[in-house]
C-alpha cells in the first residue's frame, strides 16, 4: 500500500529511504539528509539499520487506512464528534462520579502551554521549575481542602487512587482485609477489587452505616458524599470504629464538596482520595482526569506515587525536587510502595489553576449553587405526581429521585427533549440518580419539571 | 520580592479578599446542616493577572518540546501536533459523559472500537484494551490477565522473570500482581542469555508465569534471540509480556505478535504522540493474542451483535473501520480482570493517539520509525569517537546507549555532570543511569521529529563537552550555568522533607 500521492497537490513521489512515501509534515528528513546520514553511519539503506530484525517477519504488511491531511482528519472527526449526543447541546443532569462544573477561561489557554504541556516528568530541577513548583502547590491545594498534612502529586484517577489507598493501608497494618461502603461508586469497588486481587487481598463490601470491623482489616473505605448523593453526620463515628479496630479510615470525597463541607481531616480519616475531574475538568467521555492522594504525615513514606519537596540550589536559591523516591519503582523495583510513574500531571495542574482562580469565595459559591439547584429541582419533582424525592439523609447535588417508570423509558422520553436524564439506580422500585451542579440554568431546570410531568402522563 | 524566589506561590501571592473571577450569587440561602459544614478554606486569593502572570512565568521555567530538543532516551519525546489538541476540544468530545448510554456515544465508541483495531494491527495481536491510565497501569492490566488466564487453566505459578536491564516499573508491576521476581542478566552484547534464561526457568521450573521483556530492549537493541527465547518460555508453559515503550522504533518494521508475544502494553504518549505534560496523562492500552482476550479489562468497546462485522483485512479507508452509527457497545469480557479506573480509560488520550496515526497512516508509521531510527544511529556515529559506546559492534534502535566512564576516568566528570552541562546549550538532558546496567549511561532518544539541523547542532554541543571535559572540567562539574537555578540540594529535600507551604 502507498500513499496516494496524487492527494497531495504538488507532492514529489520521492522516497524516503526505502519506503515510498512523500515527505510527511511530522517527519523532516529529506532525501538529501538521508543520504548524507547514511554515509556517515556507514551502510547503505535503513533497511540495514534493522537487520537484526528476523527477516521472515520484516516488513509485514499492516492494513491500516491511508494518511489523512490536516484538513481530512478534521473533518473525519468532525463527523465521529457529531455522532456523539452531548452536554455541549442538551440538558445533561447525569452525575455519577463525573461532574459537569465552571470551568474559568483562563485555564486552557495557560495550561495549553507547550512548556507545561510538552515536557517530560520533571527529572531535571534546573529545567522543571516551571512543572514543579506547581506540583508543590497543588499537594498544598490538596492538603487545605482535606485538612490533611501530605499529598502526593496526583494519582490517574479517583478510583485507581481508591485502589491504592486500601493497598497502603494493607502496608501500614500489615493486614490483608479490606472493608468498603457499598455506597462507595461501584465502579470504584470494582477497581479496589481488580488491584487487591493483584495482591490476593479479600475486598468486603460492607452495608453502609452498618459497619462490622476486627483487628484483620487494614481499613474501612466510604465515600463523601455517597454513590447517592448523600452526606454521612455519623462519618466521626466510622473514623472511630475504624481506629478502635487498628485499621485506617480511609474517605473518598469529591473535592468540590469540601469547598462546603467538613473536611475529611475533621471526622477521623487517615487517607483521603478525590476524583479531581470535578474541579473545572472536562467530561471527556471519561478521562483524563487525576485522582487525589493526601494522608497522615506519619504515614509519608509509604504513600504512592510522586511527591515534590522544597529545597535550594548551590546558590541558596529556593527550588522544587521530586523527592523522598526511595519509595518509588525506579529506585526500589519490587519494593516500591506502587508501581506508578507517569501519571496525571497536567490534569493535577488544570485543577490547582482552577483552585487559585476561584479561591475560597469562588469554590464555596460553587458549592452553594450546586446545593441550592439541586434542592430545588428536587422540591419541585417531589411535587410531582408519581415522583418522590428520597430525602431522609442530607446530601449535596446528587438525589435519588422513584419514579413512576421505568428510568430507561423516561431518559429515552428526555432525550428527545434534548435533555440527557440521570443514571438508573433501580432496584426493586424504579430509582434515578439526578445530578444538578451551577452549570444547570433556571431554564434547564424549568424544561426538566416540565418534561418529566410530561413523560410521566 | 524576596530574590532567593523564582516566583513565589500562590500563597505567597495570595491577599485577602482578592479574586480572580467571582460566581454568581446563589438565588436563596443555602440550608445546609450546620454539623456538616466547614469553618475554615484556606484558598489562595489572588486577581486575575496575577494568576495568569504566575503560570506564564512557571511556564517559562519549564524545557519543553515546543522550545528544544529534549532527547530523552526511553520517553520518545516527538512533535506533539497541535490538531491533536484541537480535536479533543471539540465540544462532541469533550461534553461527553462517561455514563452516558452507548447509544448516546457512538461517536467515541467509534474512535475507541478503531484504536483498538489499529493497535492490534500495528502489533500483530489479536484484540486491545485501552483502560489502562498509563504503561505501568498497563503492565498491571497485562500481568493480572496471565495471572487470570492461567488460575482459568488451573494453573498457580508464582514468579516472574525480568532482565536486570528493565524498567523499575515491570518488577514493581510483578510484585504488585503478587508474584516473585526472578533476574536475568543480558549477554555482554546486549541480546538475552538464553542459557541463563533456560537455567532460571528450570530453578524456578513450573511456578514461573511469565518473562517480561522490553522490545527493543531499554539497552536500545533489537534482541536477536527473541524468537528462541519465546520459545524457551513457552517450552515452560509459561507466557511472553512485551513491554512496549518502545514500539516507536519498530512499528511498521516488525510486529511483536509474530515474535511471539502473548501480551504488551503499549505507551500512547511515547510512539503515538500524546503530550507528556510534566507527567501525564498518558494511557497504557494493551493488546493480546486470542488466548487472553476473555481475559481483558473491563469496560471493552465491541460490535454489537446487530451492527455488520468485519472481516479482517477489511479495514482499508476510514470508512470502513467505522461501521454504521448505533453499532458498538462496551461490555465487561467474559472472564475480565475488571477494572483499571473509574471509567473508560483516558479517553482525549486515546483520541489523540488515533488521530496521529490517522495522520499518519500505515506507511507514515514505517516511515516514522525509520526516521527515528536513522536519527539515533546518526548520533552514535557522530559521538562515538568522544564517548564509550556501549554494545559498539551493532547498529542500535532508536536510542543511542552511551557512558560517561571515559570522561569519569579522564577528570572525574560524570553522567550527570554532562547532562548538566547540556542544558547551558539550551538541550534537554538525556536519561542518565538508566538502564541500570550500564555504569554512567547516558541514553539519547533522538526521535523522528528532529531535522538534521537540529540533530547535528546537538552532536556539536555533546562534542563541545566533550572537549571541555578535558579543557575544562570544572565548568562542566559545575553546570548548569545559565538555567533558572545552579544543581538542587536533592539530600537535604529527603531528608528534611518540606512539601507544602
Ligand atoms: C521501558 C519502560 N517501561 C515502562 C514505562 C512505564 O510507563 P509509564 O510511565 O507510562 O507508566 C516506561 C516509561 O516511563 C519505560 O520507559
Amino acid at each position: 500500500m502507498t500513499i496516494d500521492v496524487a492527494r497531495i497537490p504538488d507532492a514529489p513521489n520521492r522516497r524516503l529511504g526505502d519506503t515510498p512515501i512523500v515527505q510527511h509534515p511530522y517527519i523532516p528528513l529529506t532525501d538529501d539528509d538521508r543520504k548524507a546520514m547514511l554515509a556517515t553511519v556507514g551502510v547503505r539503506a535503513t533497511a540495514d539499520l534493522f537487520a537484526d530484525i528476523p527477516a521472515e517477519h520484516f516488513r509485514p504488511e499492516i492494513d491500516l487506512p491511508d494518511a489523512l491531511t490536516e484538513l481530512e482528519l478534521l473533518d473525519h472527526t468532525r463527523t465521529l464528534a457529531a455522532r456523539n449526543r452531548t452536554a455541549a447541546d442538551n440538558a445533561c443532569f447525569l452525575g455519577a462520579g463525573a461532574y459537569r462544573h465552571f470551568r474559568p477561561s483562563l485555564i486552557d489557554p495557560l495550561v495549553m502551554r507547550g512548556e507545561f504541556l510538552t515536557s517530560y516528568t520533571p527529572y531535571q530541577p534546573e529545567v522543571a521549575q516551571g512543572t514543579l513548583q506547581t506540583i508543590f502547590e497543588f499537594q498544598s491545594l490538596v492538603c487545605e481542602l482535606t485538612g490533611m498534612d501530605v499529598a502526593n502529586a496526583g494519582m490517574y484517577d479517583g478510583a485507581s487512587a481508591l485502589a491504592e489507598a486500601c493497598l497502603m493501608a494493607c502496608a501500614v497494618t500489615g493486614r490483608k482485609r479490606i472493608a468498603i461502603s457499598d455506597r462507595v461508586h461501584p465502579n470504584s469497588i470494582a477497581t479496589v477489587r481488580a488491584y487487591a486481587h493483584g495482591r490476593d487481598i479479600p475486598v468486603e463490601v460492607q452495608p453502609h452505616g452498618e459497619f462490622s470491623l476486627s483487628d484483620e482489616y487494614a481499613c474501612l473505605a466510604v465515600q463523601q458524599p455517597d454513590f447517592l448523593g448523600r452526606m454521612a453526620v455519623a462519618a466521626s463515628e466510622w473514623g472511630d470504629a475504624a481506629h478502635h479496630a487498628g485499621a485506617l479510615f480511609v474517605v473518598a470525597a469529591d473535592p468540590v464538596s469540601l469547598g462546603l463541607f467538613r473536611a475529611p481531616a475533621q471526622y477521623g480519616a487517615d487517607i483521603v482520595v478525590g476524583e479531581g475531574q470535578s474541579l473545572g475538568v472536562p467530561l471527556s467521555f471519561g478521562g483524563p482526569y487525576v485522582g487525589l492522594f493526601a494522608c497522615r504525615e506519619k504515614y509519608t513514606r509509604q504513600m504512592p506515587g510522586r511527591i515534590v519537596g522544597e529545597t535550594t540550589d548551590t546558590n541558596g536559591r529556593r527550588g522544587y525536587v521530586l523527592t523522598l523516591q526511595t519509595r518509588e519503582q525506579h529506585i526500589r523495583r519490587e519494593r516500591a510502595t506502587s508501581n506508578i510513574c507517569t501519571s496525571q500531571q497536567l490534569i493535577a495542574l488544570s485543577t490547582a489553576m482552577y483552585l487559585a482562580t476561584l479561591g475560597p469565595t469562588g469554590l464555596r459559591r460553587v458549592g452553594e449553587l450546586c446545593f441550592d439547584k439541586a434542592h430545588e429541582l428536587a422540591a419541585r419533582i417531589e411535587h410531582l405526581p408519581g415522583f418522590s424525592v428520597e430525602d431522609d439523609e442530607p446530601w449535596f447535588h446528587e438525589f435519588v429521585v422513584r419514579t413512576p417508570k421505568p428510568p430507561v423509558e423516561i431518559n429515552a422520553a428526555l432525550l428527545e427533549r434534548g435533555i440527557i436524564g440521570g443514571l438508573d439506580v433501580s432496584d426493586i422500585r424504579n430509582r434515578m440518580l439526578l445530578c444538578v451542579t451551577e452549570m444547570n440554568t433556571a431554564d434547564e431546570l424549568d424544561r426538566m419539571v416540565e418534561a418529566l410531568a410530561e413523560v410521566s402522563r | 520580592m524576596n530574590d532567593n524566589r523564582l516566583e513565589p506561590t500562590l500563597h505567597e501571592l495570595s491577599r485577602p479578599g482578592r479574586v480572580a473571577v467571582t460566581m454568581p450569587a446563589p438565588s436563596r440561602r443555602a440550608n445546609i446542616p450546620p454539623e456538616l459544614l466547614r469553618d475554615e478554606l484556606r484558598l489562595p486569593e489572588i486577581s486575575q493577572l496575577d494568576v495568569v502572570r504566575h503560570y506564564t512565568r512557571l511556564s517559562q521555567l519549564n524545557y519543553s518540546i515546543d522550545t528544544q530538543m529534549y532527547p530523552l532516551g526511553s520517553c520518545t519525546m516527538k512533535l506533539n501536533p497541535k490538531v491533536n489538541d484541537a480535536i479533543t476540544a471539540m465540544p462532541g468530545f469533550a461534553d461527553a459523559h462517561p455514563m452516558q448510554t452507548a447509544d448516546q456515544s457512538q461517536g467515541s465508541l467509534a474512535v475507541m472500537h478503531g484504536l483498538q483495531r489499529i493497535l492490534a494491527e500495528i502489533t500483530g495481536m489479536d484484540d486491545a484494551s485501552l483502560a489502562p491510565l498509563a504503561g505501568a497501569q498497563g503492565e498491571l492490566a497485562g500481568v493480572l490477565v496471565i495471572k487470570a488466564y492461567l488460575e482459568s487453566i488451573g494453573e498457580k505459578r508464582t514468579t516472574i522473570v525480568v532482565p536486570d536491564s528493565a524498567h523499575g516499573t515491570n518488577p514493581a508491576t510483578a510484585a504488585m500482581a503478587g508474584f516473585n521476581v526472578v533476574a536475568v542478566q543480558p549477554q555482554p552484547d546486549g541480546d538475552m542469555d538464553l542459557e541463563h534464561l533456560r537455567e532460571a526457568l528450570e530453578e524456578h521450573g513450573p511456578t514461573v508465569a511469565a518473562l517480561m521483556i522490553t522490545q527493543p530492549s531499554t539497552l536500545g537493541l533489537f534482541d536477536r534471540n527473541i524468537v528462541q527465547v519465546a520459545k524457551v518460555v513457552h517450552g515452560h508453559g509459561a507466557l511472553m509480556y512485551g513491554d512496549g515503550a518502545n514500539l516507536n522504533a519498530i512499528t511498521g518494521q516488525v510486529k511483536p505478535g509474530d515474535l511471539g508475544f502473548d501480551v504488551m502494553h503499549i505507551n500512547l504518549h511515547k510512539t503515538f504522540s500524546q503530550p507528556h505534560g510534566g507527567g501525564g496523562p498518558g494511557a497504557g492500552p494493551i493488546v493480546v493474542k486470542e488466548h487472553l482476550v476473555p481475559f481483558l479489562p473491563s469496560p471493552h468497546v465491541v460490535l454489537d451483535a446487530g451492527g455488520s462485522t468485519l472481516e479482517a483485512g477489511s479495514n482499508r479507508g476510514s470508512s470502513n473501520l467505522h461501521p454504521p452509527a448505533s453499532s458498538f457497545a462496551l461490555v465487561d469480557p467474559p472472564f475480565s480482570i475488571g477494572r483499571l479506573g473509574a471509567f473508560h480509560g483516558n479517553f482525549a488520550v486515546l483520541l489523540r493517539a488515533y488521530a496521529y496515526i490517522s495522520s499518519l497512516g500505515g506507511e507514515g508509521l514505517r516511515a516514522m520509525s525509520e526516521a527515528a531510527v536513522l536519527n539515533a544511529n546518526y548520533i552514535r556515529a557522530r559521538l562515538r569517537d568522544a564517548y564509550y559506546l556501549a554494545h559498539e559492534e551493532r547498529t542500535c534502535m532508536h536510542e543511542a546507549l552511551f557512558s560517561a566512564k571515559k570522561q569519569k576516568a579522564q577528570a572525574g566528570v560524570k553522567a550527570l555532570d554532562i547532562a548538566k552541562r547540556l542544558i547551558d546549550y539550551g538541550y534537554h538532558p538525556p536519561t542518565m543511569y538508566f538502564p541500570l546496567v550500564v555504569d554512567e549511561a547516558l541514553l539519547i532518544e533522538p526521535t523522528e521529529s528532529e531535522s538534521k539541523e537540529t540533530v547535528d547542532a546537538f552532536c556539536d554541543a555533546m562534542l563541545a563537552i566533550a572537549r571541555e571535559v578535558e579543557t575544562d572540567p570544572e565548568l562542566v562539574r559545575t553546570a548548569p550555568h545559565t538555567a533558572p537555578l545552579g544543581r538542587l540540594d536533592e539530600a537535604t529535600a529527603a531528608r528534611k522533607p518540606k512539601l507544602r507551604w
